[in-house]
């Protein structure tokens, strides 16, 4: 996560001392959460420039999420995935986790078609971003809102 | 199941141009880092799978990386062409420098 880690970092740099003294204590560091300013960022960065449109990617999660340790997500994107025509990247984003970035994804043609489902942790009710970078390099965003009831971000 | 023992389904014949799932759960504890040990007042350090690395027949077919906020026994699921037979090599890569692997064959016809 190359352009995600040095983002990270900028977090940790800016709310650092915010992040160590709620992590002493055992809780969330509710003063140290990610914004949806700095998700904002992040994908702006992620996207290179490039205008970031919606349609073709689909983010699929639970409308309530009743445990926010384990919350269900598939990320889909319409593409034929031919050496042509295929998704370069997925990035997962959740604005108001202690880091936003989640995961990402390189994809390769040999994949046949771009679909992918994991499990994520949420700390509070917020909304959780994907985007998917073309071959061609257009972008596409797709965001949902989850309704966390237990937050689940120590683990 | 202990740390890093892993689990997958992937169907072990296909035919040509087949999209397949590819479905893999590996058991690993996640320790984001941020919480701290009750009794001995210490922060728990870091400890994730940071990156997945799926091969076919060697040529790669997804890399994902991954941070805190990935689920405890990471789940993953995701498709593959069946454009030949071979093996599917799998990968999961440890904070601690631990690398856990799975592989299976499929038969294309």
């Amino acid at each position: 996560m190359s352009e995600l880690t040095v983002s990270r970092r900028g977090v940790l740099a800016g709310a650092g001392v915010g992040i160590v003294a709620a992590a002493g204590l055992g809780l969330m560091p509710r003063n140290a959460m990610a914004t949806p300013a700095q998700a904002e960022a992040m994908i702006k960065k992620v996207a290179g420039g490039a205008a970031i449109k919606t349609g073709k990617i689909t983010l699929k999660m639970p409308e309530i999420a009743e445990n926010g340790a384990s919350v269900p997500f598939t990320v889909k994107v319409d593409s034929p995935m031919t050496e042509k025509d295929y998704v370069k990247k997925i990035y997962v984003i959740a604005e108001d986790n202690p880091f936003p970035e989640v995961c990402d994804y390189e994809l390769t043609p040999a994949m046949g078609k771009a679909e992918i489902s994991m499990r994520m942790r949420l700390a509070k009710t917020q909304k959780v971003h994907a985007i998917a970078i073309m071959s061609d390099g257009s972008v596409y965003q797709a965001t949902d809102e989850v309704k966390v009831t237990i937050g689940g971000c120590g683990g | 199941m202990s740390k890093g023992s892993i689990k997958f389904r992937i169907p072990s014949t296909a035919t040509k141009g087949e999209i397949i799932e590819i479905r893999t759960i590996i058991e690993h504890p996640m320790i984001t880092g941020l919480q701290k040990n009750k009794k001995t007042g210490k922060k728990i350090p870091r400890d994730i799978i940071n990156k997945f690395v799926c091969t076919f027949n060697g040529k790669t077919v997804m890399t994902s990386h991954w941070e805190t906020a990935v689920s405890a026994n990471p789940y993953l699921a995701f498709p593959l062409r069946a454009t030949e037979s071979g093996k599917i090599e799998m990968k999961w890569f440890d904070d601690d420098g631990k690398v856990y692997s799975a592989s299976a064959n499929i038969t294309v016809s």
